[in-house]
């Protein structure tokens, strides 16, 4: 079937199998593999993007879902003036390691930082439930959400 | 396979009346998971998130109908949270904030599981679920539309299209256990709604029995010895008894995630708890 989604500001339109799931659409079809896939049951997080500015865990959504919807992809972030600042702060925080979960882990807090104002340790934590991290220990991590917040 | 993004609810009925064997997809939060780990085919779909009938709620005096596809993020939110405070409550326990985005209400209902976090606040509420086919609309009591662990009343080309609340004078409070405190299935959880003008209280259990139970005879005790008109909490000794009956209407058993004898137990702090929530000053009070 005929999917057309809003990838990055860019209509993307693509012949996909009904079945195929946005995840792999980005990947697959699109190129666009800063969208990893940890789990796909929807608990590691490291598949999240935006989808119309909300985050979303793109291994259980159908392509076909997301028809006419806009999409926001890791890839999507930085502009021409260099890393979007929640970037910035992952890089210079530390907060990743070997990287995987970094994808969605940006997102997610981008969504986060989006959505409340007054954020403070506890609350960038439990904002992040959604997204595992094997590596850092999650103490960077919220260091940079914070860091990105000022 | 043939998937069918429904735009109203029309066309989803009609969708499900051609393919009475088409599955129902909302969030997905249940539904993909259980394909990705290859648990369940999916031949025909129909999804609902686009159905825009399905998403909003409105409020017809005492009484707020929320669609189907309402979503717990959404039923978390400023607007809706006053309304029921403990849909609110359960809600904002729903997994982490990307499943909160899709997961929804009728996902919730129609999933049926024992630890569905809506269904004792629904059950406590006495909510209505609104059937819709192409052949019209039911309404099912939500007591008689959970039949058991993971399934519901509803018949092939049938589907959940609204879940009527009714919006009560007096405090709630929603309160569950789990293993850990992020994205976590209940272990044991229990709903309390206070309704000030019928001068009762009603009390709901979830993840103790394989559907949502209340406690009757917990509930007339503590309908009978709060001082309504000083709305003052009851003293230690009925709390001590209301958390008593409250455990002894769980029907637990040992799985994975807790005994049974676990499960009592905690729902009887989870009682205790609940009522001297409620009757504190500064407890959540709906409009
Ligand atoms: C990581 C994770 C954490 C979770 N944590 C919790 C939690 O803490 N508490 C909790 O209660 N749940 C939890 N869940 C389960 C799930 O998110 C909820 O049950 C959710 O409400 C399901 O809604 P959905 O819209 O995603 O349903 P879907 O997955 O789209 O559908 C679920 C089922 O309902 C049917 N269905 C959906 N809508 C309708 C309708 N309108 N009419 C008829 N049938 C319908 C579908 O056919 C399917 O069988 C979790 C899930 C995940 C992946
Ligand atoms: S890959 Fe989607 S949540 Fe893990
Ligand atoms: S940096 Fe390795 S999983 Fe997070």
């Amino acid at each position: 079937m005929e999917v057309s989604v809003t990838v990055n500001g860019t209509v993307r339109s693509a012949d996909v199998e009904p079945r195929t799931l946005l995840a792999h659409f980005l990947r697959d079809d699109l190129g666009l593999t800063g969208t990893n896939i940890g789990c796909d049951t929807s608990s590691c997080g490291a598949c999240t993007v935006l989808v119309d500015g909300r985050s979303a865990k793109s291994c259980t959504l159908l392509a076909a879902q997301a028809d006419g919807a806009e999409v926001t992809t890791i890839e999507g972030l930085a502009g021409e003036d260099g890393l979007h600042p929640m970037q910035q702060a992952f890089h210079e925080c530390h907060a990743l390691q070997c990287g995987y979960c970094t994808p969605g882990m940006v997102m997610a807090a981008v969504s986060l930082v989006d959505e409340y104002d007054d954020l403070d340790g506890d609350s960038v934590r439990e904002g992040l439930e959604g997204n595992l991290c094997r590596c850092t220990g999650y103490q960077n991590i919220v260091k940079a959400v914070l860091a990105a917040t000022e | 396979m043939t998937v069918t993004i429904a735009r109203t609810l029309d066309d989803a009925c009609a969708a499900l009346a051609d393919r009475p064997d088409a599955v129902v997809l909302a969030g997905g939060t249940d539904l993909m998971v259980e394909v990705n780990r290859g648990l369940r085919r999916m031949d025909d779909v129909v999804a609902l998130d686009r159905v825009a009938e399905l998403r909003g709620w409105d409020r017809d005096g005492d009484e707020l109908r929320l669609g189907a596809a309402t979503t717990c993020a959404e039923l978390a939110g400023d607007e809706l949270a006053p309304l029921v405070p403990a849909l609110a409550q359960a809600a904002r326990t729903v997994g982490s904030p990307q499943i909160r985005n899709a997961a929804t209400i009728g996902g919730n209902l129609a999933t049926a599981s024992p630890a569905g976090d809506t269904l004792p606040v629904l059950a406590a509420l006495d909510a209505v679920v609104e059937v819709r086919s192409v052949h019209g609309t039911r309404d099912v009591p939500i007591d008689g539309f959970v039949t058991g662990v993971k399934s519901n009343a509803l018949a092939p080309g049938e589907l959940i299209a609204a879940v009527r609340v009714p919006i009560l004078d007096g405090p709630q409070e929603f309160l569950k256990v789990g293993t850990r405190n992020a994205m976590v299935i209940s272990v044991a959880s229990l709903a309390l709604v206070v309704d000030r003008a019928g001068r009762n209280v009603r009390v709901a259990l979830g993840s103790v029995a394989p559907v949502p139970v209340r406690a009757v005879e917990a509930e007339v005790l503590a309908s009978d010895r709060i001082d309504w008109d000083a709305g003052a909490a009851p003293g230690p000794v009925v709390v001590d008894r209301f958390a008593g009956l409250v455990a002894d209407a769980a029907r637990p058993i040992d799985d994975h995630r807790g005994t049974a004898a676990y499960r009592r137990h905690a729902v009887e702090v989870l009682a205790r708890r609940a009522l001297r929530r409620a009757f504190t000053a500064g407890s959540g009070v709906a409009a």
